[in-house]
């Protein structure tokens, strides 16, 4: 296919978070998206959460500056209520039909002023509420959501469904947006690609009766207890039982309801998210309320995600909740109040009953009908557990070339997964699409600024209650009050949240009514929401720098939870000293310089040649740094991967590829050894093989130095011949070493180095490698006997499968806890293997030919060297610190610098080449920009003050100051300094050093911090000062 | 008049400022005396900012960097432990008590380490309050 068939555009099928990102993505790099969404409004499934794990933020303030960008792009166009109904045509060029559905409100007329809500007379269940409250007929799907436009559910609605009656929404509406004749339309759009980001839904347990969800009203799931949980929730954050609305004093988890279960329902896989958020539903009813008993009934704990070991530990140790290792299989009334009752067999092999107000049952994620329908419409092939079927060296590929696939419809998984998927997805279409970027790209004209230096400061503050973060603390009210008396402050307003779409439009509507010329903000932190605001700034038409957040939520309200006046008290001066720092800020330009369009990489492993390759196709120019002679890394010991696919095969391919690639220059047997510059132009110098230093210019860096493996010091590892790692064992299997070939007794033995004291952490692969290997002995020689001592098995997703088999084909399992190890002795020719079995409750004796021991992934000891060269935070464990947990997982604070593969934690090869991807696509977002803003917070110098006595030149870290002598109006010679503003970054080292007040950071003046200072002490002004 | 004892942090961007933010994700509590002031970096609070702040009635003032070796602008905070000893001499001269300033290192992740600093500070002007009003009453 010749380029000029290919369309620059590209559908993103789904709205969630998966899908936000692959077109958030695809936008800055150049295309023009659909997003796609079924129901009213994007979000998907985030915005019902109260909190994320591990992190536990609150999820809508999170996803909400999400929301605000993708309904803001100028090149994301958002179809709600609207369905793919086919697809036609070829990578480049695809035809399809989408179908809008109704929404019976006109999106252009209606301004959400929710009056048809309050009047429409008929109620139904909110399913955003999981059916624990009601919502009207016409209805907001969230109060946050986006677009922010009413629809009318036409199931619901007496006027759609019997002509003539009701109406009153039409009557009332100020507008007139509502048109109950509305069509269903549809549309036929030609794209390139399509990311089908196409979500999961919850299973349902009222299907089956044995847990008794509805039919006693105090067995609810885990999604309606986060609503129940959510500040924005109808229960406004206060759990009781929804029987009888008594207090909550004793919660039993039931995991693994409608996953790891063939015979309730065909969920085989496991769903992986579900130990994770019932430990933070645990510890986040826990933290209302210490006093409440909360048990979480489990088959094994499956948190081996980045510091998910921890936070499991930390719910155990210091929230006491309890965790039992078993499966509950049934609830049953007691009494006639509400108890519920349930049986067990406790870890000791005692029949225990135990009586609780409230059962959460941990319900699994499962691909809709719907979906798998339409899968099968457009012809992409799905795995028996009915999701995506992907290759784990293609993991954002279909089988269908030119659609690609991410988020929970590839499997269940997480919001970090789901975000890294919706980039990886995205820096795969860039690469196919890449001779199309910005053909169909619209550029918005830059703002039209007002000129206010000469206007009086007309301050607007907004107050943000953060549903009840704030709120629940702070009294908003009296705050709102306050910052009202204070000078220049022309106009106050409160919002739910503040960095919600609607509240933009707002503060929008606000600044232009009111006239106003700068913005606090008192909310959270500037650190995470300050680019979002200064946004709204610049729509508003104002300078995105007159803008200053007061930060009243991490910083006081909680902080101070346990003293509300105090709170009040200190949030008053916040918000003065915001007030009085910004009533002097002047407006700034940023200072645009072009990038080098060229990326570094660091670590020749599969995650580097991956973002190198795709870089490349996106038309970048590739510096990939190996310090080995040979491509690969860690995977070079790898011989498959968990669903069987061929890795040495795979890695030949892609070196080759790499290697053959006029884009990409590898350098061997290389290392970084010193790095200068900043994001869109780094000169890094390494040191080649030759011991030749080079330095490189690039714009952007990916760090994918790999990790390295465990030697273990336990297990009489290194003493007994037949004690042996994984690693070394694969390779002996492979070429049938005697000690294998002969072996008629395996012991695989888990967790070595990993899950202790000193590496809390799960190293996530080994699980899954173990059962593979003993598969494969089991099928080679059935005869064979194969034990894999664990102390939780991990097979999260759909890899559950391999463990079934296994278990199938009699390999035995044996559970050991970490202070009762096995203990491993030479005897005759072989290994004695002793360990408590917890089933059979004695000790078992195990005469094994070979002991295989599941060893940690470390992290790199490289990466302290790396990590202070590019400043970059580790972890506790040493592995590379992503700017967040949640939302930006290959990402760090240090701008143009990104992270993929086991430098960043320890994970299977397709997860790898996913964050590799994701981080391609971050690097090419920004390459593709061409040119970069820096931050206009540089250093002036005030020619009336300073006299050239060249002090800050000495203290200037990046030697941006220089002394010039200039004449004055009379002639005489001046001295004084001037300052490369590309080079200054603003550290204001020479403020603090100058004698004169000659030289200040614009946004950090003296006069600035004095004020603030002035008003955080000046508490006479204070409305209970004055008293 | 019983006037509300505050203390001013100048809080660097990278390393404290955001440790501050993590102690509120951690819901770590400490006295609400403290007043952040947001700087680039340590190195950006001059003397006299310092002064200025207890001229206008603070119990105390911090200057809370990155920790030695790690600053974001190279040895931002290098400047601010030299400045350091300048303020203390100073401040002895102008009659403040030498506990009343006090300069600290955390990084972004040692929020526990950030709340400790300001508990240790406020009970460290606490002292010095009750000893100066023992004085006054002597």
């Amino acid at each position: 296919m010749s380029d000029n068939t290919m369309s620059g555009a590209v559908m993103v099928v789904g709205g969630g978070i998966s899908g936000m990102q692959a077109a958030l993505d695809l936008a800055d790099l150049g295309f023009l998206v659909y997003l796609v969404e079924k129901t009213g409004a994007i979000g998907g499934a985030m915005p019902q959460y109260n909190k994320v794990f591990p992190t536990n933020d609150c999820s809508m303030c999170i996803i909400a500056p999400k929301l605000v960008e993708c309904g803001r792009h100028p090149n994301i166009t958002i179809m709600t209520l609207s369905q793919v109904v086919d697809i036609s045509g070829q990578a480049g060029d695809f035809t399809i039909r989408v179908r809008k559905y109704p929404r019976y409100v006109d999106t252009s007329k209606c301004i959400a002023c929710g009056q048809c809500s309050a009047q429409c007379p008929k109620s139904v269940d909110d399913s955003f509420n999981s059916n624990i409250a009601k919502r009207k007929a016409i209805y907001i799907k969230y109060p946050q959501a986006v677009p922010l436009k009413y629809q009318i559910d036409p199931e619901a609605c007496l006027r759609i469904n019997q002509p003539g009656a009701c109406g009153v929404c039409a009557e009332i509406c100020p507008p007139g947006a509502i048109n109950f004749d509305d069509q269903e339309h549809d549309h036929e759009l030609r794209v390139g690609a399509v990311v089908m980001a196409l979500g999961f839904q919850t299973f349902d347990p009222s299907k089956a009766k044995v847990w008794g969800h509805g039919i006693y009203p105090n067995v609810i799931t885990s999604l309606q207890f986060e609503r129940y949980l959510s500040p924005n929730g109808p229960t406004d954050g206060i759990l009781t039982r929804p029987s009888d609305g008594e207090p909550v004093k004793k919660i039993a988890f039931l995991q693994c309801i409608g996953s790891r279960d063939k015979n309730r329902c065909n969920n085989e896989y496991c769903s992986s998210v579900c130990c994770m958020y019932a430990i933070k539903e645990a510890v986040m009813a826990k933290e209302v309320n210490p006093e409440l008993e909360v048990s979480i009934f489990h088959m094994d704990m499956r948190t081996s995600g980045k510091e998910f070991d921890r936070y499991y530990e930390r719910a155990r140790s210091e929230y006491g909740v309890k965790f039992i290792r078993s499966r509950i299989h049934g609830v049953e009334p007691k009494g006639t109040k509400g108890d519920l009752r349930l049986h067990y067999i406790s870890p000791q092999g005692k029949q225990i009953e135990e009586i609780v107000d409230l059962v959460v049952l941990s319900v699994g994620l499962e691909t809709p009908d719907s979906m798998v329908k339409l899968a099968e419409t457009i012809g992409i092939h799905m795995t028996p557990d009915r999701f995506a079927s992907i290759s784990a060296f293609m993991p954002v590929h279909t089988s269908r070339k030119g659609i690609f696939t991410c988020g929970a419809f590839n499997g269940p998984r997480d919001i970090p997964q789901s975000v890294i998927g919706g980039s990886a997805a995205a820096a795969s279409v860039s690469s196919l699409l890449a001779s199309a970027r910005n053909t169909m790209t619209k550029t918005t004209p830059p703002s039209i600024e007002l000129d206010v230096r000469l206007q009086e400061p007309r301050i607007g503050v907004f107050v943000c209650h953060c549903g009840t973060n704030i709120a629940g603390v702070i009294d908003v009210e009296e705050l709102t009050a306050y910052a009202k008396t204070l000078p220049q402050v022309v106009h106050v307003a409160r919002n739910l949240f503040t960095c919600a779409q609607d509240t933009q439009d707002l503060i929008v509507q606000q600044i232009r009514d009111n006239g106003l010329n700068r913005i606090v903000v008192a909310a959270c932190t500037p650190r995470t929401h300050e680019p979002l605001f200064r946004k709204t700034l610049k729509s508003a038409g104002i300078n995105e720098y007159l803008f200053e957040m007061a930060n009243i939520r991490n910083q006081n309200a909680w902080v101070h939870n346990q003293e509300p006046e105090t709170a009040t008290r200190k949030a008053k001066d916040l918000v003065k000293m915001a007030v009085v720092k910004v009533a002097t800020q002047t407006a700034l330009k940023p200072l645009r310089i072009p990038i080098t369009p060229s990326a570094l990489i660091i670590g020749g492993g599969v995650a580097g040649m991956t973002a190198a390759l795709n870089l490349a196709k996106q038309e970048f120019h590739i510096h990939l740094v190996e310090k080995t002679s040979q491509l690969g890394g860690n995977a070079l010991h790898l011989f498959q991967t968990w669903n069987g696919e061929h890795v040495p095969r795979f890695l030949k391919e892609l070196s080759e590829e790499v290697l053959n690639n006029p884009n990409i220059e590898v350098f061997y047997n290389s290392t970084v050894v010193e790095v200068a510059g900043h994001v869109g132009n780094f000169n890094t110098t390494i040191k080649t093989g030759t011991n030749r230093k080079q330095t490189i210019e690039h714009g952007a860096t990916i760090i994918t130095t790999g990790a390295k493996r465990y030697i273990p010091e336990e297990f009489e590892y290194g003493k007994i011949p037949k004690v042996v790692a994984s690693i070394e064992f694969d390779k002996l299997h492979m070429h049938n070493e005697t000690r294998v070939a002969n072996g008629k007794s395996f012991v695989f033995i888990q967790c070595v180095g990993s899950r202790n004291k000193e590496r809390p952490y799960c190293s996530k692969s080994c699980c899954t490698h173990s059962i593979q290997s003993a598969i494969k002995l089991k099928k080679e020689v059935p005869s064979r006997q194969i034990y894999i001592l664990y102390r939780e098995i991990r097979t999260y997703g759909q890899r559950e499968r391999i463990y079934n088999q296994a278990r199938e084909l009699g390999i035995i399992f044996i559970n050991y806890e970490l202070h009762g190890p096995p203990k491993i002795s030479r005897e005759d020719t072989g290994v004695l293997v002793e360990v408590w079995d917890h089933v059979l409750h004695r000790p078992l004796e195990i005469k094994a030919d070979m002991v295989i021991l599941a060893a940690a992934t470390l992290a790199s000891p490289e990466a302290v060297e790396l990590a202070n060269m590019f400043k970059l935070p580790l972890n506790a464990d040493g592995f590379f610190q992503e700017a967040h947990a949640k939302l930006r997982p290959m990402d760090f604070n240090v701008d143009g610098i990104f992270v993929a593969g086991l430098a960043h934690y320890p994970k299977p090869l397709e997860e790898s080449i996913s964050q590799a991807l994701a981080a391609a696509a971050k690097a090419g977002r920004l390459l593709a920009r061409k040119e970069i803003a820096l931050e206009p917070n540089t250093a002036l110098v005030d020619p009336e003050r300073c006299d050239g006595c060249g002090l800050c030149i000495d203290v200037c870290p990046y030697l941006t100051i220089h002394l010039v002598t200039y004449q004055d109006d009379d002639g005489s010679v001046k001295k004084s300094v001037t300052i490369n503003q590309a080079l200054c970054k603003g550290c204001g080292i020479c403020q603090g050093t100058c004698p004169k007040r000659g030289i200040t950071i614009s946004g950090f003046t003296y006069n600035q911090i004095e004020a603030q200072i002035d008003a955080a002490l000046c508490t006479e002004l204070t409305p209970e000062a004055s008293l | 008049m019983n006037r509300e004892q505050k203390i001013i942090a100048f809080c660097c961007n990278w390393c404290s400022y955001a440790a501050a933010d993590l102690a509120g994700i951690s819901r770590l509590q400490y006295p609400a005396s403290i007043r952040i002031i947001r700087v680039m970096c340590s190195g950006m609070v001059h003397p006299e900012m310092v002064m200025h702040a207890l001229a206008q009635g603070a119990a105390g003032v911090m200057i809370i960097g990155c920790h030695l070796g790690e600053c974001h602008y190279i040895k931002g905070n290098e400047m601010a432990l030299a400045r350091a000893e300048v303020i203390t001499d100073t401040l002895e001269d102008l009659g403040y008590a030498s506990e009343q300033f006090q300069l600290t290192w955390v990084s972004s992740a040692e929020p526990e380490r950030l709340v400790e600093a300001f508990r240790n500070m406020c009970g460290r002007l606490a002292v010095l309050q009750s000893e100066q009003s023992a004085d006054h009453i002597m």
